[in-house]
């Protein structure tokens, strides 16, 4: 054995390797990339990513505003955890903050205090962390509704789209955490609320909450505990899951919208080098930017305004982050009458369903979507093509359907704002959220479908009849008409190019004796739910019928001599 | 005309168009709008004494007694005003409060006072002689001069935020009812609400919250709400709703408008 040099280059080693392209040139670059992958074996990897195509289209990179926020707050929240004091021990504050010098407060409190007002930039940069986790939040919400409208959940990406959903139910557990920490009256008041939640489960509820604060509430245990959570299990997690759901969107590659010369097998678009590099890169800091810019305007949790914590203050108006707002509103909304005895043990089931049943629930739901719809449509092909929204008219009522009762709980969460801000009554407005989460989603659901259906037989009307010019023309004759002008085949292929899958018929399992019961139910559900999603459906228009109606229109300017002759002329003249 | 003929089409038109008629309306509404009537005041009485509480009386009678009762002492549709004091008249009439401009869940405060800082003297001197009640406060305690700020913050978040908001912004009770904002509200009123207890609001009396302790809650918010908004726009101070609206709405808008224009640009 040896350890002299072997005079092998690294190159040698891998000689097996399909070769990498030597970096050309001779310049001081290519000669460190060439140092860097001697050693690393990395420009294969690298190669691979920059050649990686990705279409170009604004709602792709909602994503993306997603991942900058998140980026940001990594940034921001480090700077922030230099002076930030985990700990429930008492102080008096001797801070710049006049109003509350003297008062005695939570070292916590105080040195969110401290970075408010004796740290330089310490109020901008605690800012841009909280506005950039509200960001962080409505970007992930828009991107998965852009990726479930589109129907870019399908095979393959089911697993990522689970991936997405656990990433953003993550990320509101993230930020509950991040606004309970500094110990202000509106945060301590979350907490209580959060302890009251989770003492409403069921049998191990007390148990639970003994264990999280370390005894009765508030305890002295659960700011560095929430703190631990917020700044290393949690970010761990969401860093590890959004890298892999990064991963998956490399190795699928990037859904495309249809279009001339985008198939399910192709890519068209840009590479990641150089256009992607500069494109993403410029747009990580339009976010930084755009966040910057409103952090410096407007206030977040003004956190002085609120005082210290005490347990037994409590402020009107005193919500979670919008991001929670959901779970609040179904906690609001739930009546008091659910709450019940039982073998000796008090359910409070106006709390639990609400504040902490939902949320799991409706993760759940969104993340079995997929495999509900690809079972319903039997469908086991790969799709790289995205649906237009209303290609799908079922799907994207659903889609709608789910999201306004996200909104409608969302919104009853601030019941008590919009009483005094439109002078309303508080108990009519809990009524009629009632009332309206029941019935939004049904009227929400029937209302997109039948805008999806009438955009495609609009589509339909375009295809086969022309765009309508808005020219009014008089014939020699004194008739008016409007004159319509064709499409161009780029603009045609794009109103035609989907499929509208017609219902699965039921089919005949076995004869009228050797009955499958099971079996048979299982395909009168499947066939019954194929026909919920399937049976309005518009078809695209084919080369036949449009053949059919050009020919329609050369036979109607012959015979009548009068409209498309017209139409004719007109376009000579242009 | 040719050149707006040619533009109809383009993607912001409609926009345009939306924002031009809502200028529109609203400058329309601003010029037509009824203004507020102005009553012919009646004619105010030269000094204001507490042997003037004859004039109070003939005030009331013109203009109280319709829902208060000829002698205050109540009817169906206003209470008796016995034993209220002055403190009360005054905190009711001096912000606008009364007369009631129409029936309503709560009498909302009014910047247009109707009555003279000499009549209201006199209608309170009047209620006054009916019966003893708590009289206007004066001098420094009104003006929170004597107060202690931390402890009056202190007060204010342990007896007036769940109502008022941590900031003094207002919040909701029951069936439209509402605790009023706090903003531009005149230290004498705040104490004299604190003493009477108007509408929905509780007592604090002297021994709830000591005269210093009043002080000290009118010092708290003068400090708070004359300092500079260090953060920037304060949303109006309502807590997480308003700054879950404005991300929704601005934040959101911006990014996709910085996302479609990065969208369009050629590679």
């Amino acid at each position: 054995m040896s350890t002299t040099a072997s005079g092998r280059t690294a190159a040698d080693l891998r000689a097996d390797d399909t070769a990498a392209a030597a970096p050309t040139g001779n310049g001081r670059v290519a000669a460190t990339a060439g140092w860097v992958d001697e050693r690393t074996g990395l420009a294969k990897g690298t190669a691979y990513l920059m050649k990686k195509i990705f279409p170009d289209h604004w709602s792709f990179m909602l994503g993306e505003i997603a991942m900058y926020s998140m980026i940001i707050c990594l940034l921001t929240g480090v700077f922030l955890s230099f002076w930030f004091v985990p700990s429930a021990g008492l102080i008096p504050y001797a801070g710049s903050y006049l109003p509350l010098q003297g008062v005695v407060m939570s070292e916590a409190y105080s040195s969110t205090l401290a970075i408010s007002f004796d740290v330089r930039g310490g109020l901008l940069i605690r800012q841009i962390h909280h506005w950039a986790a509200l960001m962080f939040c409505v970007a992930i919400t828009v991107h998965m509704l852009r990726v479930f409208l589109t129907g870019a959940f399908r095979k393959p990406r089911e697993l990522n789209w689970v991936i997405g959903t656990i990433l953003s139910m993550l990320a509101i557990v993230e930020g509950f955490a991040g606004y309970s920490l500094p110990d202000d009256l509106l945060s301590g008041t979350g907490i209580r609320a959060a302890e009251g939640f989770i003492r409403s489960i069921p049998l191990i509820g007390s148990y639970t909450s003994y264990l999280l604060f370390g005894g009765a509430f508030p305890g002295e245990a659960i700011i560095p505990r929430l703190y631990s959570l917020h700044v290393l299990l949690l970010p761990a997690v969401l860093i590890g899951l959004f890298t892999a759901h990064i991963v998956l969107v490399f190795l699928h590659k990037h859904t495309q919208f249809p279009g001339p010369g985008r198939t399910n097998e192709n890519v068209v678009g840009y590479p990641f080098m150089p256009v992607y590099t500069a494109k993403a890169g410029g747009f990580f800091f339009m976010v930084f930017g755009v966040l910057t810019l409103i952090s410096a305007l407007v206030t977040i949790n003004p956190i002085w305004a609120y005082g210290p914590y005490d347990p037994s203050p409590v402020t009107a108006g005193a919500q979670p982050d919008w991001y929670m707002g959901f779970a609040d509103g179904a906690l609001r909304l739930l009546p008091g009458f659910l709450e019940f005895e039982l073998f000796g043990f008090t359910w409070s089931m106006n709390v639990f369903l609400g504040a902490v049943a939902l949320i799991p629930v409706i993760y759940t739901v969104a993340g079995a979507y997929p495999f509900i719809e690809a079972w319903v449509t039997g469908d086991k092909r790969e799709h790289h093509l995205l649906d237009r929204p209303r290609n799908a008219p079922v799907r994207t009522g659903l889609g709608m359907a789910a999201f306004s009762f996200y909104v409608v709980l969302m919104l009853a969460a601030g019941n008590d704002i919009m009483a005094i801000k439109l002078s309303l009554s508080i108990n009519d407005i809990t009524v009629l959220f009632r009332l309206l989460v029941f019935v939004v989603p049904v009227l929400v659901f029937w209302v997109t479908k039948r805008i999806c259906l009438s955009l495609q037989r609009h589509d339909r009307e375009k295809v086969l009849h022309g765009r309508e010019s808005g020219t009014i023309i008089r014939t020699a004759d004194g008739k008016f008409f409007e004159r319509h002008e064709d499409l161009d085949e780029f603009d045609r292929f794009k109103l035609v190019a989907f499929e509208a899958p017609a219902p699965i018929a039921l089919e005949a399992l076995t004869d009228a004796n050797g009955v499958d019961a099971k079996a048979i139910k299982k395909a009168k559900r499947r066939a019954r739910l194929s026909s919920f999603y399937f049976k309005d459906r518009v078809e695209p228009v084919s080369p036949a019928e449009l053949a059919a109606a050009h020919h329609h229109g050369e036979h109607e300017s012959i015979s009548g001599g009068s409209t498309h002759a017209a139409i004719k002329h007109d376009k000579h003249n242009d | 005309m040719n050149a707006l003929a040619a533009r109809r089409r383009h993607p912001a038109a409609i926009a345009i168009l939306l924002l031009l008629g809502l200028a529109l309306v609203g400058a329309a509404y601003s010029l037509l709008a009824p203004k507020p009537a102005q009553a012919a005041a009646p004619s105010a009485a030269a000094a204001a004494t507490a042997e003037d509480a004859a004039l109070g009386r003939q005030l009331f009678l013109a203009n109280c007694a319709t829902c208060h009762g000829l002698s205050a002492e109540g009817t169906k549709s206003g209470p008796t005003l016995i034993g209220v004091g002055a403190a009360s008249v005054d905190f009711q009439v001096g912000t606008g409060r009364m007369p009631l401009a129409g029936p309503n869940v709560q009498a909302p405060r009014i910047e247009q006072v109707k009555y003279t800082e000499e009549q209201i003297a006199a209608l309170a001197a009047y209620v006054a002689s009916l019966a003893p009640g708590p009289a206007i406060p004066e001098g420094k305690e009104v003006t929170g001069e004597t107060g202690n700020v931390a402890l009056g913050g202190e007060i204010y978040r342990v007896n007036c935020a769940m109502c008022h908001n941590f900031a003094g912004s207002g919040g909701a009770l029951t069936r439209g009812k509402y605790a009023p904002s706090l903003y531009g509200v005149e230290g004498k009123y705040v104490y004299e609400a604190m003493l009477t207890g108007p509408q929905s609001m509780p007592v604090f009396n002297d021994t709830n919250i000591t005269p210093e302790g009043k002080a000290s809650v009118i010092a708290y918010l003068n400090a708070t709400m004359n300092q500079p908004n260090v953060g920037g726009m304060n949303l109006g101070n309502l807590g997480p709703v308003s700054e879950g609206m404005f991300i929704w709405i601005f934040g959101l808008l911006l990014m996709i408008a910085c996302a479609f224009w990065l969208g369009q640009k050629a590679a």
